[in-house]
């Protein structure tokens, strides 16, 4: 299949890997975080790390948008959807995740309405379609959905709609990155830096990267040979002594962004003071709400939203592995009391966190395969 | 030159073992209420079927859970089986639920290895269903049911109040012969064995996901769903080394082969590459983010076979029209018992876990 099958190709894979091996310099280990869980889905859905060798470790980032959730949100969403004649409508990522008394999917059973969307503007019908309800949408993610969030917000007013409104949860990526430069307890080489964000954000803003923190950063695409290629941009980065930024996923992303997108943002939507990461924490400036213009559209102002704290499970350790400072199966109840069946935590929901892509797709010892990487 | 990850951390190899204790203990059902997840093939499937259905029903003729059960009666041998329809919208590409209900349940007993004969038809309606609906779906039944060469001989009909169901809903059971003695299972999969899929995958389940609408997509793809009693003839006479069958149903491919490997305890290893998919059910599958060894067929087996069988029984399926796309998948082996292991395109290996539930579309 054309435009697939190119960024898929085995032979090109071994010629690639083998000149990642050629630039592994003796005895030296490297660490490499792929900042976005759609990278950690591909890395393991593909089989990739079988190219890698020893000496090369992937760290799987905080880029997952459902994986940050904090479980007071997700409470907070299951509060706005048993107000009375609400519709609630989220991305199908959504619908697993635990809050304090089960998920979306446990509120449906039990007789709310909430509804799986592909796209926002699919709320957005749903609410023409329902004019005695008030829709609400979850809106989740970083930079990457936040603009189509926004152009619903846009439609939403020019339409005159009054009753649809978004549950704002967008948060954005340059904060997250910047928490884990900062934390003590993880020393990076390098940085696979996010596709999808970079399509609407651009290069620049992974700048202090480079500059501030002497760390590569090459923006990747979301196929395997992508993922691979800015590995052996940062294994060259690293082998010269360079730290710049380099865009590996030139086909899409234009160094500068998307203007367009990002003006829709900053017309609809502007930063909180600070937000809750799931297990990160509260980090300052790093999510976005729906600005006082739109206020006829913002769920957090037409209901009251308990916005309770709640603790994440005192077993759940997501917060260590979204910072990449555990491995999944690192933490205490990984696969046990926590599995895609039975999540504790966000990063065993989605099928981009970190726990959920290992446990589906690489929970196996290697060296049993390792045949596979030497034919 | 070897490029791959050799011997890996202790500590990892004991958190597998320890993963792999709690998937081997005791199913029990945490949620207070059925959700679609239940119903959607996979793990919470199963978890339902065995915790509660086998719990209360336990004998030793249903625990193999195979698609039909056979039956010792009168010095022969018989199987039995059911199967409800639910599919929305209840016409699409390629069928309706009419041959949907008769086909799948030929099917099961067909894989089971038996002849199907006698066919059941219970109908639920909702009130306010349109009767020339209702002549559309049966005329489509009977057709189905002349094409496979069984009759429905008995039925019941229910109508529920407006609301209580979605249009219509039907049950169909079946009763098929086994006209040999062979003893078909997936348990009886051994190392060495290879495994077979009849045709292209996901056609159905695709089919269905573009019909429903609301995903803006359009592709020229059709359901596969049609009766394999007549392939299955083929496959049985020309391969004795057949050890058993399954349709590749909801769930897919995948499901299928996660229960062989588990009722046989042995290891499965597939090849991507290998596995026949059409391009428009990829590219769907590639947008949406999903996997089509996950998405139903109607009208696909797959099969384990002893390896020196394997090539009289791919001649087998592809003799027949249904099976001329018929490939070689993948091989039974002694290793990772109860684990299904992809080699991918790309050239690297992953598992092919049983799903939670439906396959939900990713974000971005």
């Amino acid at each position: 299949m054309r435009f697939v099958d190119e960024f898929r190709d085995a032979d090109m894979a071994r010629a690639l890997a083998a000149k990642i091996v050629a630039l592994c310099a003796p005895g030296r280990q490297y660490k490499l975080m792929e900042v976005c869980g759609g990278h950690t889905h591909t890395i393991y859905k593909h089989g990739l790390e079988d190219y890698l060798p020893q000496q090369i470790t992937l760290v799987h980032g905080p880029g997952c948008p459902v994986c940050v959730i904090p479980m007071g949100r997700v409470d907070d969403a299951m509060a706005l959807a048993s107000e009375p004649d609400v519709i609630m409508t989220s991305f199908g990522d959504m619908m697993r995740v635990p809050g304090s008394s089960g998920s979306f999917f446990d509120a449906k059973a039990r007789g709310t309405d909430i509804r799986m969307v592909y796209s926002p503007l699919d709320s957005l019908k749903i609410a023409r379609q329902n004019p005695d309800r008030r829709v609400v949408f979850m809106a989740i993610g970083f930079e990457t959905t936040a603009p189509s969030t926004a152009m619903t917000l846009l439609r939403a007013a020019s339409e005159g709609l009054r009753n649809f409104s978004v549950f704002c949860n967008h948060v954005t990526i340059i904060p997250a990155i910047k928490a884990i430069l900062d934390s003590p307890d993880l020393r990076l080489d390098g940085f696979i830096g996010p596709g999808h964000v970079s399509t609407v954000i651009g290069c620049r803003p992974y700048e202090f990267i480079a500059r501030d923190y002497g760390k590569p950063v090459v923006v990747a695409g979301f196929e395997p040979l992508d993922i691979l290629q800015s590995i052996y941009m940062l294994m060259l980065q690293l082998a010269h002594g360079r730290a710049t930024v380099e865009n590996q996923y030139s086909r899409v992303v234009p160094w500068e962004g998307n203007g367009v997108a990002l003006s829709a943002i900053a017309q609809t939507m502007e930063l909180r003071p600070y937000f809750e990461w799931r297990g990160l924490g509260f980090i300052s400036q790093s999510a976005l709400r729906v600005r006082e213009e739109y206020a006829a559209f913002d769920a957090e102002r037409l209901f009251a939203v308990p916005g309770v704290r709640v603790a994440d499970p005192k077993a759940c350790q997501c917060g260590e592995v979204l910072k990449g400072v555990l491995k999944p199966w690192e933490c205490k109840v990984f696969g046990t009391a926590c599995t895609p069946e039975t999540p504790i935590g966000t990063c065993m929901v989605s099928p981009e966190g970190a726990c959920a892509a290992y446990y589906n797709y690489g929970r196996f010892a290697r060296q049993r395969l390792a045949v596979v990487s030497e034919s | 030159m070897t490029v791959g990850n050799t011997g890996i951390p202790v500590r990892e190899e004991l958190v597998l073992e320890r993963i792999d204790r709690v998937r081997r203990a005791r199913p029990r059902v945490r949620e207070d209420r059925i959700t679609m997840s239940h119903g959607a093939g996979g793990k919470a499937t199963r978890t339902l079927i065995e915790a509660v259905f086998l719990d209360a029903f336990r004998n030793p003729l249903l625990e193999p859970l195979e698609d039909a059960a056979p039956l010792a009666v009168g010095g022969g041998r018989i199987a039995m089986t059911t199967d409800s329809y639910v599919v929305s919208p209840l016409f699409f590409p390629g069928g309706d639920i009419g041959d949907l209900a008769v086909n799948g349940t030929v099917n099961d007993l067909a894989v089971a290895g038996a002849e199907p004969l006698y066919l059941s038809a219970g109908f639920i309606l909702e009130e306010g269903f349109l009767v020339a609906d209702l002549m559309t779906i049966v005329t489509s039944m009977q057709a189905a049911a002349q094409r496979a060469g069984v009759q429905v001989v008995t039925g019941d009909t229910k109508v529920v109040e407006r609301g209580k169901a979605d249009g219509c809903f039907v049950n169909t059971a079946g009763v098929g012969v086994f006209r040999h003695d062979r003893v078909l299972g997936i348990a009886s999969a051994r190392q060495g064995d290879v495994i077979l899929v009849s045709g292209p995958v996901g056609d159905h389940g695709v089919t269905i996901m573009l019909a429903r609408g609301g995903l803006g997509l359009e592709a020229d793809v059709h359901s596969d769903t049609a009766a394999l009693n007549g392939m299955v003839a083929g496959l049985l006479a020309a391969a004795p080394g057949l050890r058993a069958m399954r349709d590749a149903t909801r769930g897919g491919v995948a499901t299928i082969l996660n229960e062989i490997a588990a009722a046989a305890g042995v290891g499965i290893v597939i090849t991507e590459d290998d596995i026949p998919v059409r391009t428009e059910v990829r590219g769907a599958c590639e947008l949406l983010g999903i996997d089509p060894m996950y998405v139903a067929s109607e009208g696909r087996l797959v099969a384990v076979v002893s390896p020196e069988d394997a090539e009289s029984a791919l001649a087998a399926l592809r003799a027949h029209p249904l099976g001329q796309d018929a490939a070689i998948i993948g091989a039974v082996t002694g290793d990772a018992p109860g684990i299904v292991t992809l080699r991918t395109a790309f050239g690297g290996t992953r598992i092919v876990d049983l799903l939670v539930g439906d396959p939900l579309p990713r974000i971005c």
